[in-house]
């Protein structure tokens, strides 16, 4: 597996001849990145009066403790689930496995938010789950006998695990699909048992996909808000916010973000440099699966419990909460008006910014590869900076850049033309594109990356020999050859930009309002019950682009 | 060459005719408000007025977002729970003095900005909730720390507006010291970890969890009356509510209220929303709807909130309760109130 490639050399250098217009592309993204980020730097320099000491003694300790517990233990979970069950679907065959394929992507479409809700209500001595137990046990009264309490670290680490191993299960998979099918069979004609395969070959084999799946999945999870706030864990995240939102000091916040940040960049290098001496073949031939083993009887049987366990916990359960919560809300209040509107909000602006964000995320990747070298790489790692911070502090960077963009355009309209113009990108929505873009872009650039790396170099050297240009190589090459990847970066965005919040509240326009801030607006006066209807819209649209990419998926893997 | 100028000149007066045209009629509504809460309200002031509201709910960063905006900002009235967040506003520089006697003469002083830049709309009280079989009539909000209260209490985080809005009541009464060991004593009789919503407290009273909790006023009469639904009934009935005081003072209330902001281009309707407010049909829809305190004196009250019993409001000022808001949050981290 360490088959060096050899993109150096006579070749490489022919290749970099041309594709300016790429490093140049990559790093005007790369700014519009930046810039939010630049914004918070500036924040943070305003200075916050004893705040590190404030910190240090009260907040850090703990915060820092219950962030490290929470991300090992999601970490591990993820990884776990996520690259079993892509092993489970590539290496054996058995009834249901083609469902389950598509199956395990579902629980992508219920936001971290929402499961937890969802669990918590389940599971609290009124609800159904202790009814039940009580009744058996010929308990009258909650007061008599109760479960623990599901608001706890053990519960936060479990609910978020269900609902964010799709993020190594999508990658995962596509690496033992395109990858592992002629080394398996190699090391199985040498002899290697069935489990040494998993260990010694698809395993490391598929560490960059389990890594980039990872590392996203804890960026939401280091992110996340309204999840933890719920199972009452104290993040630093959760730390960030008080201190904007209570102490009204948003230098601190910023900086506290920043911190964090930095952090996570030096955590993502070291994991780099961990990798450094390892290099992975590209395989030309493509897609080609390995056979699985077929399964029969209880082996089967068993195969597609264990598949469905996941799918069961992070999707059905919740989704049938919600159908039920839906129901009773339509029997008690009638059909909620809004909601046509709010889906297709939510609808049509995460389908534009998808496209957006994957065609950007498509132009620093192969910017960084028609032009290898510091510029670019430096353009691909900071294009990802935006999703390592807590969205609700990004959200101010980039409100402080939007805002500053559109007085200026507001001021030169009055003083070239003599009209205002108003706040034109605040006003239009188009605010929400660029926060996601800047939010979401390390998902795409992620996806593409680890797409165009399964593609031999060797085929941009035959496409620049035969005379095409760096453009036409990556319309007639490198986008068809790497359709799936690309389907998943969308997928991966789409739900994110669905589910979004921070963002989405501080920045849209007037009477805008989306699926997820219909939600928060009711969860923030504790009518959770109102929001059944948006809730379960969510996941329904959701859905949407994971049965898109499921169709997609089967496509590719036709020869 | 001035093509290009000319067409643009032609497009954007254009856009500010339409933009115009409409703006004699309408208002820009930027709310941490809840829509929920405000829907009914506005729903009523554009039936009476003809004037269209825009609203935009944003919660925490109004102020970021109308401070960013600058003066092309088309926010003309900024709405906020939490007299901290009011008085926040007007701190950035982000609001307008309103010289109104229908808003001072309907408005107790007490209850609105020195300067009248902000002014409270309507008034919650922060309560105790109990099991409604326990035999407990009165508490003071001291004896919320008292041991006999180990492992049966419920809160939501300490760091949440209405609690630190409570905790720097306490500060302003007590000192720093005494509230430091009073938030110790509250966390040692946590039934469970600070955290959910007002709401969960009822819940949690009738799950068993806990036996007092403490919560805003109007959740009661959401739950009783059946608005989330029939199973809210339950928890609304598990429950009784007790007005706690201050061994010193009142019940600790804290208010929603509005401001018009500093470059509001529809000032006058601005003025005509806030007026609005306190007429006697707003305070009414805050009592009935929202199961608010109205602040307009002699405003009926709801049945529900009725029967909990006559409020006497704290006397320390709500300008002077702020003050005290980022030493409450910090004394909050201090005791690992949230941990």
């Amino acid at each position: 597996m360490t088959l060096a490639n050899s993109p150096d050399g006579i070749q490489s250098r022919h290749l970099r001849a041309r594709g300016g217009a790429w490093i140049v592309a990559s790093c005007v993204i790369a700014g519009l990145v930046l810039l939010p980020v630049l914004a918070l730097l500036w924040q943070a320099m305003r200075g916050s009066d004893g705040l590190w000491s404030h910190l240090a003694a009260n907040v850090l300790p703990h915060a820092i403790t219950q962030t490290a517990i929470l991300l090992a233990g999601v970490g591990l979970l993820v990884a776990v689930i996520g690259t079993l069950s892509a092993w489970l679907v590539t290496a054996y065959d058995f009834p249901g496995r083609r469902m389950l394929e598509w199956a395990l992507l579902l629980p992508l479409a219920v936001p971290t938010y929402i499961v937890a809700y969802a669990y918590l209500d389940l599971l609290h001595p009124l609800g159904p789950v202790q009814g039940v137990i009580r009744a058996i046990l010929g308990y009258d009264s909650p007061r008599d006998f109760r479960l623990p309490d599901i608001r706890s670290m053990t519960g936060a680490i479990l609910l978020l695990s269900l609902v964010l191993y799709p993020y190594v299960y999508l990658p995962t998979r596509a690496m033992f699909l395109t990858q592992a099918a002629s080394l398996v069979e190699v090391s199985r004609a040498l002899g290697t048992t069935r489990a040494q395969v998993f260990h010694r070959v698809a395993l490391p084999l598929a560490r960059p996909a389990i890594a980039v799946g990872m590392s996203l999945a804890l960026m939401e999870t280091l992110n996340d808000i309204g999840a933890s706030e719920f199972l009452g864990v104290r993040s630093l995240t959760i730390a960030v916010y008080t201190t904007w939102v209570t102490r009204y000091d948003l230098p601190g916040a910023a900086q506290i973000a920043l911190a964090m940040l930095a952090l996570v960049i030096a955590l993502v290098s070291l994991e780099r440099w961990a990798r450094r001496r390892q290099r992975f073949s590209t395989s030309a031939q493509r897609g080609r699966s390995f056979a699985p083993r077929v399964l029969t009887g209880r082996a089967a049987g068993f195969a597609l419990g264990l598949g469905l366990l996941p799918v069961v916990l992070g999707f059905l359960i919740p989704a049938s909460y919600l159908a039920v919560e839906a129901w009773e809300r339509f029997r008690l209040a009638g059909f909620s008006a809004g909601l046509v509107t709010e889906a297709r909000n939510t609808f049509l602006l995460s389908a534009i910014a998808t496209a957006a964000v994957v065609a950007c995320g498509v132009v620093v990747s192969y910017g960084a590869r028609a032009r290898p070298g510091r510029l670019s790489a430096a353009a691909l790692r900071v294009a990802s900076m935006g999703y390592a911070m807590p969205g609700t502090v990004l959200a101010l960077g980039i409100l402080t850049v939007v805002a500053g963009l559109d007085r200026w355009i507001d001021a030169t309209a009055r003083d070239w033309l003599g009209v205002s113009t108003g706040l034109v990108l605040i006003g239009s929505g188009m605010a929400l594109g660029y926060a996601y873009l800047a939010r979401f872009l390390a998902i795409s650039t992620g996806s593409v990356e680890a797409g165009f790396s399964r593609i031999p170099r060797s085929y941009d050297h035959a496409a620049r020999t035969l005379g095409r240009g760096p453009g036409e190589t990556l319309w007639q090459v490198h986008l068809p050859l790497s359709r799936g990847a690309m389907a998943a970066a969308g997928l991966l965005v789409f739900v994110d930009c669905m589910k979004e919040l921070s963002a989405t509240l501080l920045l849209r326009p007037l009477n805008f309002e989306t699926l997820a801030t219909r939600i928060y607006a009711e969860a923030a006066r504790g009518t959770y019950e109102n929001a059944a209807y948006a809730a379960l819209a969510i996941v329904l649209v959701g859905l949407l682009p994971v049965i898109l990419l499921a169709r997609i998926g089967r496509m590719g893997q036709k020869p | 060459m001035a093509y290009p100028i000319h067409l643009a000149r032609a497009v954007l007066a254009g856009v500010t005719l339409c933009a115009g045209a409409a703006s004699a009629q309408e208002l820009n509504l930027y709310t941490s408000r809840e829509p929920g809460l405000v829907e009914p309200l506005l729903q009523a002031f554009t039936e009476s007025t003809g004037i269209a509201v825009n609203t935009v709910f944003l919660k925490d960063g109004i102020a970021e977002r109308v401070e960013a905006e600058g003066a092309a900002s088309p926010a003309d009235v900024l709405m906020a729970v939490d007299v901290g967040n009011l008085a926040d506003l007007v701190d950035k520089g982000l609001t307008q003095p309103v010289d109104s006697e229908v808003l001072t003469t309907a408005i107790p002083e007490n209850l609105r900005d020195p300067d009248n830049h902000w002014f409270a709309l309507s008034m919650r009280a922060r309560v105790v909730y109990a099991d409604a079989d326990m035999d407990l009539d009165a508490i003071t909000y001291e004896e919320l720390a008292d041991p006999k209260w180990q492992g049966k209490l419920c809160i939501r985080s300490g760091q949440h507006p209405y609690n630190t809005g409570l905790f720097s009541a306490y500060l302003a009464h007590h000192g720093a010291e005494a509230t430091e060991a009073w938030l110790d004593g509250i966390k040692a009789n946590l039934a469970r970890q600070a955290g959910g919503s007002d709401r969960d407290g009822a819940k949690d009273i009738l799950g068993g969890i806990c036996d007092i909790a403490v919560a805003n006023s109007y959740y009661v009469g959401l739950m009783r009356t059946g608005a989330g639904g029939e199973e809210q009934k339950a928890w609304g009935e598990a429950i009784k509510v007790i007005l706690p005081t201050f061994e010193d003072g009142g019940t600790h209330v804290n208010i929603s209220g509005a401001a018009v902001a500093k470059n509001a281009p529809n000032r006058d309707e601005a003025v005509q929303l806030l007026e609005f407010l306190v007429s006697d049909e707003a305070q009414q829809i805050y009592a009935r709807a929202n199961f608010e305190h109205p602040v307009k004196p002699g405003t009926a009250l709801d049945p529900v909130v009725e029967s909990f019993g006559p409020l006497t409001p704290d006397t320390i000022p709500l300008t002077q309760i702020v003050t005290h808001r980022a030493e409450a949050s910090r004394l909050v981290d201090k005791v690992g109130f949230d941990n």
